[in-house]
């Protein structure tokens, strides 16, 4: 049996990874081409979401873990990152990679706790404890509570490049993202990722097989935590500031309807997503009063329409996988 | 990406060349950011949109040569989407100024990103002093009101007209601390007495054993040292408790006329509290309100919406005495220069450290008994004159004027 399937197996993963290929090229050529008609800080704010959206499917779409407290990693990390560079003056590199740090060890924090219960239990103990963190962050002094941390500065990047240039913080910015979304790629398909797959699946089996489901779990909750992390420290360097609306609950929900409307479980699924509802948020500002109302219709759009989320019907349609 | 649609209004189209040549890009182009959707949407929303219309049609913008253009947007009280919004503006729309987001963690961001760019930003909705203190600039004017005039004003007012014992019920975190040591210090200084103080959870929803605590104390003034749902909320239980019609006032220290409109004559009659403006106080607010509620589905002004009006009347005299409005410090250092005047705020003058400087006025809210009409809601216990009613520009730590 073995012998068989092998190449079958073969040739579907090679047909998937030319697919993945060939998607990849045409987001990075819509990334490079993108800032000469979309606006560029737009663009970031967008990449930055993209990839909280992609840390976050790492953990739902691959481990089928629903975790509603991603904005704890999210805030606490752009938190972190902004006090870094203001109060303590650190570069933008060192920044990021404080409020990174900050994020995988809050991950490991809650992972431990939480991956002990499933399914909503799951998800209840995430909300929680990033709930927790929130009032945490309202009370704390080095917050500024309602006002935030602001006029972070964005400093130059290794001591080179001048992040006051909006260009060059654009490529910073994607920069970050592309290494972390291949990262991330790499993850899904290592054995690593294999196993978290299996554990999606069927977790009774992948124990029955002699994985330590738990310590799988675990890792892949820490790594999706960093990344969230990695996603908010950038993104208080490239607005210069860092806010409550970070760290509450909504950007935990903000963060599932991503991925949600992107397609679970796809490659560049919450990458799309990303862009459609930051699009949402700043283009419908002009609309004033009906964005909310538009967000909603919109929603309920996707629920009924796209259960496969717009990137997951695309793939379904043209069968490929993306 | 020409972004067309919008709230925006074409308020002013005709113009005779001259003037207009030397305005940057021809056009005086106004952005008016605030909540259009959430909390603050009655407080400010499209009413401050209708406002700022109405002071260019006033202002005569059309007859004067000068170009005037408003655009609104939505920044769902989220700095980074008000950030957002307010770079590509100034980037790619050539808008000249930004007038009043509300919520201080969206308007402080707008203040350091209106600095960097050198245009103009006009604050009516948010509260907070540090716009006028540490976090002052040459390119802001903090419009209407601020956190310390309101707690000065009711602290003050309330002591000198005979409230003399203090309970605060204070919301755990900076903004409530910061609110209840202001105010207390206040009614100190005035010969008042704090007989006690309780912190309650941020947000709560139960505020039973707290104003407990507070109807035993004693005390004849409850001061509310939080903001939004929590006060309202506390006026709700208050009210059910019978502590009002025992004799205890509550005195809010950030309440605004949409809170007690929604929460209703019955619920928060003899409430006190501190505003800039209301419109039923003479004869041009009422027909400024009554213009103002034909085009705002309704709704009165704001002390909000008035504040957006005076200060883009006074923004449009400056730009047009300069006859420019491409510097924004030029033109803030003219608004400072001279003394402002419009029908709705009467005389006063822009402070050094950005501060718009006027009378503030202490309010009862009514009885159902003595209200005549739908909007009728106060009446008017002291007026806090113009000199005592902000704070000292020395007090401010605002580098503008230290050094």
């Amino acid at each position: 049996m073995a012998v068989t399937s092998a190449p079958i197996a073969a040739a579907g993963r090679q047909g998937q990874s030319w697919s993945h290929v060939i998607a990849f090229v045409v987001m990075v050529g819509f990334f490079a081409i993108a800032p000469l008609f979309i606006y560029p800080l737009f663009l970031m704010k967008a990449l930055c979401f993209a990839l909280f959206a992609c840390a976050f499917n790492l953990l739902l779409g691959y481990v089928g873990l629903l975790s509603f407290g991603h904005a704890l990693y999210f805030g606490w990390a752009s938190y972190l990152s902004a006090y870094a560079a203001k109060a303590w003056g650190f570069p933008p590199e060192f920044a990021i990679l404080t409020g990174a740090a900050t994020a995988a060890v809050l991950g490991l924090i809650a992972g431990s706790i939480a991956i002990r219960r499933q399914g909503i239990y799951f998800a209840m103990i995430t909300l929680a404890l990033a709930q927790m963190m929130y009032f945490f962050a309202v009370q704390a002094p080095f917050t500024g509570g309602e006002d935030g941390i602001q006029s972070v500065p964005r400093g130059w990047l290794f001591g080179l490049f001048d992040l006051r240039d909006q260009m060059t913080m654009y490529i910073a910015v994607l920069t970050i993202f592309l290494a972390c979304f291949l990262l991330i790629y790499r993850i899904i398909n290592s054995p690593f990722g294999e196993v978290l797959k299996a554990i999606r699946e069927n977790e009774q089996r992948a124990i029955s097989l002699g994985y330590k489901t738990d310590r799988y779990k675990l890792m892949a909750f820490v790594l999706s935590a960093t990344f969230a992390g990695v996603a908010g420290a950038t993104k208080a360097i490239v607005f210069q500031l860092a806010s409550l609306t970070d760290v509450d609950w909504p950007m935990s929900g903000e963060v599932v309807l991503m991925a949600l409307v992107g397609g679970l479980g796809t490659v560049f699924g919450p990458v799309a997503g990303a862009f459609i509802v930051v699009a949402m948020q700043n283009y419908l500002a002009q609309v004033g009063q009906w964005v909310l109302v538009i967000q909603g219709i919109i929603f309920v759009l996707c629920v009924l329409l796209f259960r496969r989320g717009v990137v997951g019907e695309l793939a379904h349609y043209l069968r490929i996988r993306l | 990406m020409k972004r067309i649609v919008s709230l925006a209004a074409l308020a002013a189209v005709l113009a005779c060349g001259t003037a207009q040549a030397q305005m940057s890009d021809g056009v005086i182009k106004i952005g008016v950011m605030n909540d259009m959707s959430g909390t603050y949407a009655d407080l400010t929303g499209p009413g401050s949109v209708v406002a700022a219309q109405m002071a260019v049609e006033d202002f005569g913008a059309a007859a004067k040569g000068l170009k005037v253009e408003i655009v609104g947007a939505d920044h769902q009280n989220k700095p980074d989407v008000g950030s957002n919004v307010v770079r590509q503006w100034i980037d790619r729309d050539k808008v000249d100024v930004i007038v009043d987001v509300p919520t201080s963690s969206v308007a402080l961001a707008v203040n350091q990103i209106v600095k960097d760019k050198n245009k103009v930003f006009l604050v009516s909705g948010a509260a907070a002093s540090d716009l006028t203190g540490k976090a002052c600039s040459p390119n802001t004017i903090h419009w209407t009101y601020d956190t310390w005039a309101l707690a000065n004003g009711t602290g003050n007012a309330i002591v000198k007209t005979g409230g003399k014992s203090w309970f605060f019920l204070t919301a755990d975190y900076a903004f409530g601390h910061a609110l209840e040591r202001d105010t207390a210090a206040v009614v100190e200084k005035n010969g008042g007495k704090v007989v006690g103080r309780v912190r309650h959870p941020f947000p709560a929803t139960d505020f039973s054993s707290f104003l407990l605590q507070a109807q035993s104390s004693k005390a004849q003034i409850i001061g509310l040292a939080n903001a939004g749902a929590d006060t309202t909320n506390a006026i709700k239980q208050a009210s059910e408790f019978g502590i009002t019609k025992a004799g205890q006032n509550l005195a809010a220290l950030l309440i605004f006329i949409s809170d007690v409109k929604s929460l209703g004559l019955q619920t928060a009659q003899g409430l006190i509290f501190t505003e800039a403006w209301y419109w039923d106080l003479n004869d041009a607010n009422r027909e400024f309100a009554k213009k103002f509620a034909a085009r705002n589905r309704g709704i009165y002004p704001s002390m909000i919406h008035a504040g957006v009006y005076s200060a883009v009347t006074h923004y449009l005299k400056a730009v047009s005495e300069l006859k420019s409005d491409a510097d924004g410090k030029a033109v803030v250092a003219k608004m400072k220069s001279m003394p402002t005047q419009d029908p709705l705020f009467g005389k006063g003058t822009v402070r050094a450290d950005g501060r718009k400087i006027h009378p503030m006025y202490l309010f009862e809210v009514k009885k159902p008994a003595e209200s005549k009409g739908p909007w009728d809601l106060y009446k008017l216990r002291a007026t806090i004159p113009t000199e005592e009613a902000f704070r000292p520009i020395k007090d401010g730590g605002c580098p503008l004027v230290s050094g």
